[in-house]
């Protein structure tokens, strides 16, 4: 027993490749645990972040700084009441949130955080992951046809039609970038051609990054960047996201897929579409910015240098602290706000901690590969909230239009010349 | 449920070849209640799939029967009422009845209480655009604009606050000329809001004039020619957006602008996308009026002479004025009495209203909310 | 990878297959006949992956469950389908259905025991593929071997596409 847990750990390869079932599981609990845990930091960081840009404070009471503001959101939402429409089918008005979510969540089994740290190593990982996401898009259609009304219907099929037309976009891109994984030359401009044996798995596609000691976001400069902006466009569309969200914004005539769900039901629509975005910015990060690489391995390599890029999630989380203290100090002074200070002081304090944690050797070091994946998706989570924040909306007919008519003949443009440059 | 093909019946459709998936045309509601009517303005549409056939609006949900009121209270009493229209720019509705009755009693504002004016007036026509800017931005999808003005706007609202004690309603005029001189400081504080929003003009255009998905979603959408703005009776920053040089301030002068160094921005294709740089360079010209204006105040009286009990002679007078939305105008008729016999509000918004329908046609559903955005309605003007 | 419970997970998905099958075509509500046909391509998938063909059930997926299927909602959804449901469905023709079925089932399972070049498949060993190159496999053979075949195919599809695209096209 204790034999088959500690065997794992010598081993180097997934869990799921190892076969050690029970070291799965903790994978997949700490995975759960660690999307749930970005889901409600990402509910904050979103009307934080889009306040400020919009010269307001956001959340403010609730907790200090609006800190315990998503918590309060979820018991909101868990306690209102459950309504269902008269004359849905009740069926499928009750499995379409769960098909969205299992979707959304079970294409974390693949990411990959670290060399072995993911729940399994398929061969086919980013086929899975696409096909998985895909079969979200089944949910959404029908969330707007349990709702029994016209507007919902007509909203969760033009929610799905645009999912599924970015798909292609989508598709193309990460082929390209599948293309590069077989090429043998290291550099940016390879030289050694391919050897006919590239690979689908998203650990492997990393390892090629890796060898090939570039980022396939600057290989072939401008290819790499081209076929990692077609991406960058068409996972915006296909999270049903700002500025692609005309099928739920609410100045248009038609209501989104979601408007017959209330309470918890809602609370999982909203559930897997951060899980999806976080999905699809793992998917861009894996495949174009080198996943769980630190930069700059062969500008800046030695020793020396990896000991300072191990520095930066211990440094990350001490100025993290420093900005809540700073906070703390600035709170104002009067006896009401003593416990919302307090417990700044106290988030600041576990932040400081996290961060001297992160500084012991032993944790440093197996933290590496898990902080660089983490920090490269939140930056995309930003540019999603940025997005979100200053474009306008496209309109439906216009949204399609790019789709088809911008991103396809692009991505397949930049898929035949990567495919002739890399024959080369 | 009401029978809204009763409305339509006078639309006619064209011919088209039938396939068996052809969508049935549509009847649709846009209630009164909608984020993006800016008020209780109810549309009904007549779709075939996504494209509009043809529009019918229904209004009167915000009328107060303001002219029937103004035949029973004295003219005075009847100013603060005249805000309530084009609550927006309320200044400028002050205005204009407040020229339209000195014309009818045959007196004029002294000079200084001109220049007060003007500078308010352009003060409101900026605060007015910027209501209009974030809240169209907004319907449009672009949420961060509507703050960006909505913050810059206070600083007028501070202004009109310190002079005469109201925000929005503010009744700054009276018959003759201004109750209150302006207070310490005023033009310090103008001169200080001009520097204030100048760059933040340019953040605007920033934001959106350039924007792709901006000029996407407003070239080519809700098209409206000269010839047709002519004929509607459109006017304000529709008409001139259409290629019209048409300004009330430069053609009628009224107030002191004849005394002002201005232009008047005019686009070429009548477009949304050319009433939102018709606006915006707008803006810029009230700027310019103002930094004019706030140096040259003479000095003087604020108030002519007047009789306290106000009897206009016999007669009937229109007097018109280039309100932020087009020409708002006032057709009073006097019996001799303290009170009007009949006081007839000419609104800028009404009028554009009515062409709606033509800008709308063939355009898709999405469009709609863009193109009333772009009209710049006020519901209480509309309607009185 | 070494295989994991495999007769257990055979059972459940070809159950599973089954059983959605018989929902297909037993459900009133054309949307719950397509969603029974997604859960019965998506078991199909779950063998094709214990037949070690992991490329083939991620395309089964991504197009058939995916991109097919959500397809066919479309087009039942934007069908007026309250009529199709008041339809009479059966005939109530249960005891000939029966013995059509029995009938049928003899013959097939006579047929495939009758048969010699089944016997002599059935004696050969499963040829255990390595299943880290089976999508290369398939590209190579795609590609290599099937090269016209998999034009022709794609032409076709292209055909098919701009048929109904000019079908459903309206005068503008």
């Amino acid at each position: 027993m204790l034999d088959y847990i500690t065997s794992y750990l010598k081993s180097d390869a997934t869990p799921g490749a190892a076969g050690n079932m029970l070291w799965a599981f903790i994978y997949i609990m700490l995975i759960f645990l660690g999307l749930s845990i970005a889901v409600i930091a990402m509910n904050w960081l979103e009307r934080k972040i889009l306040a400020h840009m919009q010269v307001r404070l956001g959340p403010m009471r609730v907790g200090p700084h609006g800190l315990l503001q998503p918590i309060a959101d979820a018991i909101k939402l868990l306690i209102k009441e459950d309504i269902m429409p008269a004359e849905a089918d009740k069926a499928v008005f009750w499995m379409a949130p769960l098909i969205v979510v299992t979707a959304a969540f079970t294409t974390f089994i693949v990411v990959p955080f670290g060399p072995q740290h993911a729940v399994t190593d398929m061969n086919i990982g980013i086929l899975f992951m696409l096909g998985v996401s895909s079969l979200g898009v089944l949910g959404i259609v029908m969330a707007g046809w349990a709702s029994n009304s016209h507007y919902p219907l007509i909203g969760a099929l033009r929610s799905s039609a645009q999912m599924v037309s970015y798909e292609v976009a989508m598709g193309l891109a990460v082929v390209s970038a599948v293309l590069m994984t077989s090429l043998h030359g290291a550099g940016i401009y390879a030289t050694g051609g391919s050897n006919g044996m590239g690979t689908l798995s998203m650990i492997e596609i990393v390892k090629a990054q890796q060898e090939q000691q570039t980022w396939f976001a600057f290989k072939f400069f401008p290819l790499g960047l081209m076929a990692m902006f077609v991406f960058a466009v068409a996972m915006v569309a296909e999270t049903n996201r700002a500025p692609f969200d005309l099928p739920e914004a609410e100045s248009e005539l038609t209501a989104g897929f979601h408007t017959e769900y209330s309470g918890f039901r809602w609370s999982l629509f909203f559930l897997a579409e951060y899980s999806a975005m976080i999905a699809v910015s793992s998917i861009l990060v894996t495949l174009w910015l080198g996943g769980w690489l630190r930069p700059f391995p062969n500008l800046l390599n030695g020793p020396t240098w990896d000991l300072v890029f191990s520095l930066f999630p211990g440094l990350m989380f001490l100025a993290l602290a420093g900005l809540t203290f700073y906070s703390t100090a600035r709170m104002p002074k009067m006896r009401y706000f003593r416990v919302q200070t307090l417990g700044l002081a106290g988030f600041g304090a576990l932040l400081g901690l996290i961060g001297l944690i992160l500084f012991i050797p032993p944790v440093r070091d197996r933290i590496q590969d898990i902080y660089w994946f983490v920090a490269k998706v939140a930056v995309f989570m930003y540019l999603y909230i940025w997005y979100r924040g200053t474009f306008p909306r496209y309109r439906f007919d216009q949204l399609m239009k790019v789709g088809w008519k911008v991103l396809l003949p692009m991505g397949l443009g930049v898929l035949i010349v990567t495919a002739i440059v890399g024959v080369l | 449920m009401t029978d809204n093909s009763k409305y339509l019946s006078h639309l006619e459709l064209g011919e088209r070849d039938e396939t068996f998936l052809d969508s049935n045309e549509l009847i649709i509601n846009m209630g009164p209640q909608h984020p993006a009517t800016h008020g209780v303005l109810r549309v009904i549409l007549k779709l075939d799939g996504e494209k509009v056939l043809g529009t019918e609006c229904v209004i009167g949900y915000l009328h107060r029967g303001v002219e029937k009121i103004a035949e029973n209270r004295t003219y005075a009493m009847f100013n603060p009422y005249v805000d309530r229209m084009d609550y927006v720019a309320a200044v400028s509705n002050g205005l204009g009845y407040c020229e339209a009755v000195e014309k009818l009693l045959n007196v004029e504002a002294p000079p200084r209480a001109k220049y007060i004016r003007v500078i308010l007036t352009e003060l409101n026509r900026i605060a007015s655009h910027q209501l209009w800017l974030g809240t169209h931005a907004l319907d449009i999808g672009a949420i961060t604009p509507l703050f960006y003005t909505f913050r810059d706007r206070e600083e007028i609202l501070k202004i009109f606050e310190k002079y005469c004690g109201a925000r929005l309603t503010t009744h700054a005029f009276r018959i003759g000329g201004c109750q209150y001189e302006t207070y310490d400081g005023f033009e310090r504080d103008v001169k200080k809001f001009v520097d204030f929003v100048t760059p933040k003009i340019d953040e605007y255009e920033e934001l959106l004039t350039t924007n792709r998905i901006w000029v996407e979603r407003t070239k080519g959408v809700g098209t409206i020619s000269d010839k047709d703005c002519i004929a509607l009776g459109v006017t304000g920053p529709v008409l001139r957006a259409s290629g019209v040089k048409w300004d009330i301030r430069k053609a009628l002068p009224y107030a002191a602008y004849s005394e002002m160094d201005f232009e008047i921005p005019t686009g070429q294709n009548g477009d949304t996308y050319d009433r939102y740089l018709v606006r915006m360079a707008e803006m810029r010209q009230s700027l310019r009026i103002i930094s004019q204006a706030v140096e040259k105040i003479p000095e003087g009286p604020i108030m002519a002479k007047i009789p306290k009990v106000l009897k206009p002679p016999v007669g009937e007078i229109y007097h018109s004025i280039e309100a932020p939305k087009g020409e708002l105008g006032y057709f009073v008729v006097s019996d001799g009495s303290t009170q009007p016999y009949r006081l007839r509000v000419r609104p800028p918004s009404f009028v554009n209203l009515q062409a709606l329908d033509l800008m709308v046609r063939g355009q898709l559903v999405a469009d709609v909310i863009a193109v009333i955005g772009t009209l710049d309605i006020v519901l209480g003007e509309v309607d009185r | 990878m070494a295989p994991v419970a495999t007769p257990f997970f055979f059972y459940f998905l070809s159950g599973l297959a089954l059983v959605s099958g018989i929902l297909v075509i037993t459900r009133k509500n054309p949307v719950h006949s397509a969603l029974a046909l997604i859960l019965t391509l998506l078991a199909l998938a779950g063998i094709y992956l214990m037949l070690y063909a992991p490329f083939v059930a991620g395309v089964q997926i991504i197009l058939y469950a995916g991109g097919i299927m959500v397809l066919f909602l479309f087009v039942i959804m934007l069908v007026d389908v309250g009529r199709a449901e008041k339809e009479r469905q059966f005939n109530k023709q249960w005891l000939v259905a029966i013995a059509a079925t029995l009938g049928l089932g003899i013959l097939f399972v006579k047929v495939f025991t009758a048969s010699k070049t089944l016997a002599e498949l059935l004696k050969r060993p499963l040829a255990q593929l390595p299943e880290t190159s089976n999508t290369q496999q398939v590209g190579f053979s795609l590609y290599g071997q099937y090269m016209l075949a998999f034009e022709i195919a794609s032409l076709l599809l292209l055909v098919a596409i701009v048929g109904a695209v000019v079908m459903a096209k309206k005068r503008i």
